[in-house]
């Protein structure tokens, strides 16, 4: 029994994670109709009882036979995944109950969800990594489609399926070509394979789909295509979790196998990462100027974001990790915060969401406005909002690694991208009262105010530990 | 109060003020009420402050003083650093003297939201003097780009009819200049190791990464200062500003690109300066020239001194580049005046505004029979504008013009005409103003200025007048920092083996020598002295120039002594 013991403690706040999702699913039954705030609630603690555990983790240590790994960098990029899904579940609360979704299932999908992340980020090999995708994504699935009698949600639901499902498709048929070639599908033993000799064909080959594959888990183009829809048609509080929680796990999981079994590979996968990268800064940046809907606008936001965060990947040094998980970990905040506000749209009680219903917000609730303008700036990566400093480090990293092209489509790009966060701080601030909104519940103007706060000023203050610690984790995936 | 930081305080004294302001609550009157006394009691105690600063400033002393040193973010090299040469001291004040000035401007004519207005001013201010005082590129960059936001809202939300497209186009086309400036950044960072930029002021960048690096710097400086053809953003922007928005924006944003060019063009990249001397010649000509004529034929009066601003700063960015003693000289006075005159000329045009609610010049004519003491405060600016002797615009014109003209003699006898241009605008507007019949029976209901008007143009009046007949109480404080940046010029273009344009350093300021340098100078400097002389037209040129220049340039000190 030793051995399995041994192999267990690893992997304890996952463990931990699941157990408490099942519990709260036996909770939810039994606890009737009233029962989804509480599960709600218990699912927050949960998240914060696992950060807990992951945080007395130290260190290297392989477990199950070398399948999965923790180290810095899946400590760092788990607190994110946590802290994403934590605040997600806290913004959901008021408007599940209001827009008749209010059903225990939901925090518990999204528990599950999470617990597939953690997997994702400590894969040690292509098939941890494979599960845990999946466990995440079929989640997923479910949550777009949690409000079943909306054709749009269903619709939102379907197309992720399906398209998820091809692109499952795609990444198990990169995972057994690179299983043929290499003849190991540890990411270890990968990395001894491909630096005794020159990479195979196929192994490159099966490397490309499995990066198609994860290219489409963070939506960059050419593989977004379903993301202004799900984006759209999803429930607002489930977009506010697709668009960081999921993101953040597959980015991490994106870095960690590329940098770790391919990392010899690097001139080969770059060109990918540049390729994926510039096009989603491209289209991100342009495709969201004719946005009239907040959500797709956020949803092409989403795929710019994603865009500059491969730069710092493309860059393929311990500085580049760092940057990313520091950009990662600033879109996170923002992200919610942006999120928490839309999901707070209300006219006369019915939930809105055009940027135009946000005319004269500034008037009517200036806080509000204020908050929304510094989420906006901070996107746009004007200074001193924290989006800057993310935007920064991956721009250095970039140029210290010698990828001026790249680093100069990101830098043009993001001032192509001001017109459209411009935009909606426009119509906060400029426009003229047109239907006033409801002031958001207590909940939500909680969570903005404190992202808000994050962003600027907080994160001028509490830079240097983050730093130091994304330093720590970058470094571990290059010991 | 040795050692308490007093830039920081200058700073953030406008931002607590702010703070203060968000925290009003109540009625609306009332709140308006208490945001503006809270926005003047502010701005003028940072004024005051501001003061001590310029008492504890060694004008004696070249380097970098009243430093302020703090780690911030050290794993990227970025620290909270601050401090002031005698570049820099002067826009600081500008900042802070000014801000109290459009506290006063605004006090009646902005009506709605006051209270946010009145925080954007302040924030403008931190942002302002921030810029003027950082010596960390990061936290430079940042209050660099912090100015836009408090300037955005301003425009946006209290500017005229076409306010959004001007927000729009200001913040896009600076934000994007920007940009451009930060990749220059990184890379000198990655070269150095620090965001330090006293360490970059030292280090001599590599002669083919400056010339690159300087195209972006110039690429941000350019827009903001700006220079044609990258000022088609500034029209619109004065044009929409309320009048405070203009004041500031013409006041000291617009040196933000000229305090840039010295500091970051000239001082860090002088092989980049050099190679594209000519570069910024021709966009200064044109601009003096060209955007003179297009000011000609403005109606709108806001637009017409918008465009004299681009040719103003057009004399800014000849003289910098001209690379010697009076061209740095004038081209630093020459912001220095301009900072005073624009500021006052758009006050004085958001008097009329106030009272008539339009910019037409065609609306208005015959105030000086009704407004007496407004059109004597309007012709004292407007003489300034037009560079009169005895006002402070004459003094920056001339210096920047005498150092074109060593530097390149083509480029001084074209921005010559600008003066001629400059006049005839000026005039042209002020006699459609003032002068002809008193008919229109809405401008002759107009009263002559209050007493806030008079309150705050009284000291415009006699900063302008002091610049003109005693300028060395302004260039004294900085005369030694632009010595330093010269001779630092110079060795480096020696250690590269380029000439400096000029190899005289010679002061404008020292009299004894100025008799014989000046008259020197168009021998010595080597190309643009003998290529013209094969020109018809112009021979005596050379030799009029210095012997006119001999006794201007000795009278402006004489008054000191």
């Amino acid at each position: 029994m030793q051995p399995v013991l041994t192999d267990l403690i690893p992997a304890l706040p996952e463990i931990f994670l699941a157990v408490a999702a099942l519990a709260l699913l036996m909770l939810g039954v039994f606890s009737g109709k009233n029962g989804t705030r509480l599960v709600s609630g218990l699912s927050v603690v949960a998240l914060v009882a696992t950060s807990v555990l992951l945080f007395r983790q130290e260190g290297y240590d392989v477990a199950f036979s070398g399948l999965f790994i923790t180290d810095g960098f899946a400590v760092f990029s788990k607190l994110l995944v946590l802290l994403g899904t934590g605040l997600s579940i806290i913004i959901a609360q008021n408007f599940i109950a209001r827009e008749d979704m209010d059903r225990f299932e939901y925090p518990v999908l999204m528990l599950l969800a999470t617990v597939g992340m953690m997997m994702m980020v400590s894969a040690n090999d292509l098939l941890t990594l494979y599960v845990g995708l999946e466990l995440q994504s079929l989640s997923l699935y479910v949550i777009a489609a949690f409000r079943r009698d909306s054709a749009k949600s269903t619709e939102a639901g379907l197309k992720y399926f399906v398209l998820g499902a091809l692109s499952s498709g795609m990444l198990l048929y990169g995972i057994s070509l690179i299983y043929g070639f290499a003849g190991t599908t540890n990411f270890i033993t990968i990395a001894q394979v491909l630096q005794a000799g020159p990479a195979s064909l196929g192994v490159i080959v099966g490397l490309v789909f499995v990066a198609a594959g994860l290219a489409f888990k963070i939506s960059a183009v050419p593989f977004h295509m379903w993301t202004p829809d799900v984006y759209e048609g999803a429930p607002t509080p489930v977009t506010a979790f697709f668009a960081v929680a999921p993101k953040v796990a597959a980015i991490c999981l994106f870095i960690r196998v590329l940098e770790g079994p391919f990392g010899s590979l690097l001139p080969q996968w770059r060109q990918v990462i540049e390729f994926c990268s510039v096009a989603s800064m491209v289209v991100g940046s342009l495709a969201a100027i004719r946005q009239s809907n907040i959500k797709r606008l956020m949803a092409y936001s989403s795929i710019a974001n994603i865009g500059y965060a491969l730069v710092g990947v493309a860059a393929g040094t311990a500085d580049g990790v760092q940057a990313v998980l520091i950009y990662m970990a600033i879109y996170l905040v923002m992200t919610v915060g942006t999120f928490a506000i839309i999901i707070g749209m209300r006219q006369k009680g019915k939930a809105v969401e055009e940027i135009a219903d946000l005319a004269g917000l500034s008037k009517t609730n200036p806080m509000l406005a204020l908050a929304l303008a510094v989420f906006m700036f901070s996107m746009a990566g004007v200074p001193p909002a924290a989006g800057f400093f993310g935007k920064l480090l991956v721009f250095m990293a970039a140029w210290k690694a010698g990828l001026y092209p790249l680093s100069i489509i990101m830098a043009l790009t993001s001032g192509i991208s001001l017109y459209y966060y411009l935009k909606v701080c426009k119509v906060s601030w400029f426009d003229d009262v047109k239907e006033p909104l409801d002031r958001p519940a207590a909940g939500l103007s909680w969570v903005v105010t404190a992202t808000a706060l994050v962003v600027f000023p907080v994160a001028l203050v509490i830079g240097t530990p983050v730093l130091n610690s994304a330093a720590a984790a970058a470094a571990s995936l290059f010991h | 109060m040795a050692d308490w930081p007093i830039l920081s305080l200058t700073t953030f004294l406008p931002s607590i003020g702010a703070l203060l302001i968000l925290l009003v609550r109540g009625e609306e009157q009332a709140v308006a009420r208490n945001a503006k006394a809270i926005a003047l009691a502010t701005s003028l105690l940072t004024f005051i402050v501001s003061l001590f600063i310029l008492v504890k400033f060694d004008p004696s002393s070249a380097g970098f003083q009243l430093v302020e040193e703090h780690s911030w973010i050290p794993a990227l090299g970025i620290q909270y650093l601050r401090g002031i040469d005698g570049v820099s001291v002067w826009f600081v004040l500008a900042s802070t003297f000014l801000t109290p000035v459009c506290v006063l401007a605004s006090w009646d004519s902005i009506e709605k939201r006051v209270k946010e207005f009145m925080m954007s001013l302040l924030l403008l201010e931190t942002m302002l003097v921030g810029m003027f005082t950082a010596l960390d590129f990061i936290l430079f960059y940042i209050f660099f780009e912090g100015v836009l936001l408090p300037m955005f809202l301003m425009i946006g939300v209290w500017g005229g009819p076409g306010r959004i497209y001007a927000a729009y186009k200001f913040f896009i086309y600076t934000f994007i200049g920007s940009v451009l400036m930060l990749l220059a950044i990184v890379a000198m960072y990655l070269q150095v190791g620090t965001m330090d930029m006293r360490v970059m002021l030292d280090h001599t960048f590599d002669p083919s990464m400056q010339k690159i690096l300087w195209l972006a710097f110039f690429a941000a400086f350019a827009v903001k200062t700006p220079m044609w053809p990258f000022h088609t953003w500034l029209p619109f922007a004065h044009v929409e500003a309320p009048t405070a928005g203009s004041v500031m924006l013409a006041g000291v944003m617009l040196k933000m690109g000229g305090y840039g060019l010295i500091r970051a063009n000239l001082q860090m990249l002088p092989i980049g300066s050099a190679t594209y001397t000519n570069l910024v010649f021709v966009m200064s000509v044109v601009a003096i020239i060209y955007t003179s004529l297009v000011a000609l034929a403005q109606t709108d009066m806001k637009k017409m001194i918008a465009y004299s601003s681009v040719a103003h700063m057009g004399y800014v960015s000849m003289g910098i580049f001209s690379a010697n003693a009076q061209g740095l000289d004038g081209a630093m006075f020459q912001m220095l005046s301009h900072t005073v005159v624009s500021a006052a000329l758009f006050l004085c045009i958001g008097v009329v505004y106030n009272r008539l609610h339009t910019r037409e010049i065609a609306r208005y004519g015959g105030m000086a029979h009704n407004m007496p003491k407004y059109a004597v405060v309007f012709m004292l600016f407007m003489l300034a504008s037009v560079g009169l002797p005895g006002t402070s615009g004459f003094v920056g014109e001339f210096l920047s013009m005498l150092g074109a003209y060593e530097a390149n003699t083509w480029v001084g006898l074209f921005a010559s005409t600008g003066l001629v241009f400059g006049a005839a605008y000026m005039l042209l507007l002020y006699r459609k103003l003032f002068y002809g019949k008193l008919e229109k029976p809405d401008v002759i209901a107009m009263p002559d200025l209050n007493a806030k008007e008079i309150l705050y143009f009284a000291p415009l009046v006699a900063i302008v007048i002091m610049m003109g007949v005693y300028p060395k109480s302004f260039s004294s404080v900085y005369a030694a920092s632009l010595d330093h940046i010269l001779s630092h010029h110079r060795e480096a273009l020696a250690a590269e083996g380029l000439t400096p344009p000029v190899a005289n350093p010679a002061s404008a300021f020292v009299p004894a020598a100025n008799a014989g340098t000046l008259s020197a100078h168009p021998a010595t400097s080597e190309t643009p002295g003998t290529e013209p002389a094969a020109e018809p037209s112009t021979p005596e040129m050379p030799a009029e120039a210095p012997a006119q220049s001999e006794p201007k340039a000795d009278a402006s000190p004489d008054a000191g002594h």
